[in-house]
């Protein structure tokens, strides 16, 4: 009697082993492996040059350019962002920012830069800050401020998008992004409307992509959000981003920053 | 009199010589390249210099179960074997066996990681090829579920 | 110029692990552009590691390592304060040299 419980017992100890490592252990385990030695470096590094480097027609640096917590203050500013600014007067996110900044300490058109496409001319060197400024808050918590009205209207704003279903497909970011334990494929999609999803999810971008071996800020991964849902493409700092910014930021509260992270 | 013919059979041996004694950097520079062309894993290890290669428990191939992007794949090769001249690492279903090749002084381990691009699932080999010309490997299954070559 | 390598070199031991990441397309060769014409490989073909000026590794890659490589490997006898020197060099004939010093 006690050798049959044995054998059982070992049999379904070996069953229980056997369907240990699934498909999502084994992408999790690839993940891992390129954690160390991310591309994304090498976008940070550059990122951090041009911040103290004088270009421009002004020929300034940014090293006084204001990214929430005060002028040339770029530790721990890009947890707190999207946020308000009283000089420009509205909620403004990292990447916007940092054109305000480009044109108001070095003189470069705001207009031409939001204009040029994602990984051309001077797009390439926001990236390449957001991704260097993302680094400087990396595993703090997001803390996204609330305190004034315009904030707070724009996380009701991000609510609205948030849920809005149109273009040819009738898709909304919570088609995909509202529900626990979703996938496309072997992607897991994260729950933006609460943590942890939304403070993994917002809190992972900048990211280096490297199905493509593009960098993407926020910006182009929103972009390409709604290039999938068949929708036309938001402006580039556009309100509409901003404020799915501030939902997801805001709902991802306490939540752990990775950025810059690596992708698929 | 020395024929044309002559001097340049003369030369072609002289060539080779060189070539041979590795005083001809550039002759063997061009034969390290043709081992990139070449289509299969016995076919590089050949052009590389080293003889039928061998399953050896003590060359080390590390990687991923699955890549989720064939584009970017992490692998580590390394071998405890004494006497190593190089290491290799080639991905069997490539449209080129051969990844990359480290040249082994004794100032470095035998330890190598580095990223490969795979266009499929794929065996994936490491090869340790000795001074004396011989070719150990190991190899591990990779599955891809989106492939790295042609975007 | 091209961008330059992040080289990280850690000393434990007497022995120092190296990591580095290159800038660099390393295009296979494989890909077709919009009109369906190839578009040429470009990739790092050899790549040489120096300790203190004296050479001590080198490589020869193909079109299939990835895009922005990254190589990890370790240098016996190396101890903190140590050069690391890192050059690599494409089919184009562009190259490029970093050094970094052992912590």
């Amino acid at each position: 009697m006690k050798k049959i419980a044995l054998s059982v017992g070992l049999v379904s100890l070996s069953v229980f082993a056997f369907a240990q490592k699934s498909s999502t252990d084994s992408i999790a385990e690839y993940r891992q492996m390129l954690q160390d030695g991310n591309p994304a470096d090498l976008f940070e590094a550059k990122g951090e040059g041009l911040w103290t480097q004088k270009r421009g027609p002004k020929n300034a640096s940014l090293e006084k350019c204001d990214l929430g917590k005060g002028p040339g203050v770029f530790k721990g500013a890009w947890v707190e962002l999207p946020r308000y600014f009283a000089d420009t007067g509205r909620v403004q996110d990292l990447e916007s920012r940092l054109v305000t900044c480009m044109q108001e300490l070095q003189g470069f058109d705001a207009q031409e830069i939001t204009k040029t496409p994602f990984g051309r001319g001077e797009q390439n060197n926001v990236t390449a800050l957001a991704t260097w400024i993302a680094a400087e808050s990396k595993g703090m918590k997001l803390n996204l401020p609330q305190a004034h009205i315009e904030e707070r209207k724009m996380y009701e704003v991000g609510k609205r998008l948030f849920f809005m279903r149109g273009g040819s497909h009738d898709f909304a970011c919570a088609t995909c992004h509202s529900q626990d334990d979703k996938r496309i494929r072997l992607q897991d999609l994260p729950n933006l409307t609460k943590n942890p999803g939304a403070g993994n999810g917002f809190g992972a971008w900048p990211a280096y992509r490297v199905s493509n071996g593009q960098m993407w800020g926020a910006q182009l991964r929103l972009n390409d959000c709604y290039r999938q849902q068949r929708f036309p493409y938001p402006l580039f700092g556009s309100d509409a981003t901003i404020a799915l910014g501030v939902y997801m930021g805001v709902n991802g509260k306490g939540g752990e920053t990775v950025a810059p992270a690596i992708k698929r | 009199m020395q024929t044309r013919r002559d001097t340049l059979k003369h030369s072609a041996a002289v060539a080779s010589l060189l070539a041979a004694s590795g005083l001809f950097p550039h002759y063997a520079q061009a034969f390290e390249k043709a081992a990139f062309d070449a289509k299969t894993i016995n076919e590089a290890i050949k052009v590389m210099g080293g003889s039928a290669p061998v399953e050896s428990k003590d060359v080390t191939i590390t990687g991923p179960d699955i890549a989720e992007n064939g584009a970017v794949v992490p692998f580590g090769a390394s071998t405890s074997l004494p006497n190593v001249k190089r290491i290799l690492l080639l991905v069997e279903k490539n449209p080129s066996a051969l990844v990359a090749m480290f040249n082994v002084s004794p100032e470095v381990e035998v330890n190598f990681a580095t990223r490969a691009k795979m266009g499929q699932s794929s065996d994936v080999y490491a090869v340790a090829i000795t001074n004396d010309g011989k070719a150990f490997f190991a190899k591990k299954e990779v599955k891809v579920t989106l492939g790295g070559c042609g975007g | 110029m091209a961008d330059p390598m992040r080289i990280r070199a850690q000393a434990a031991g007497d022995k120092a692990t190296i990591r580095v990441l290159m800038s660099h397309e390393m295009e296979s060769g494989q890909r077709k552009d919009g009109n369906g014409k190839t578009i040429p490989a470009w990739h790092i073909q050899d790549v040489t590691a120096t300790l203190n000026g004296k050479t001590v590794m080198t490589a020869e890659w193909g079109p299939a390592v990835s895009k922005n490589p990254f190589l990890q490997f370790t240098i016996k006898g190396a101890k903190a304060g140590d050069k690391v020197g890192i050059t690599w060099k494409d089919n184009k004939g562009d190259t490029r040299t970093d050094e970094a010093t052992i912590t």
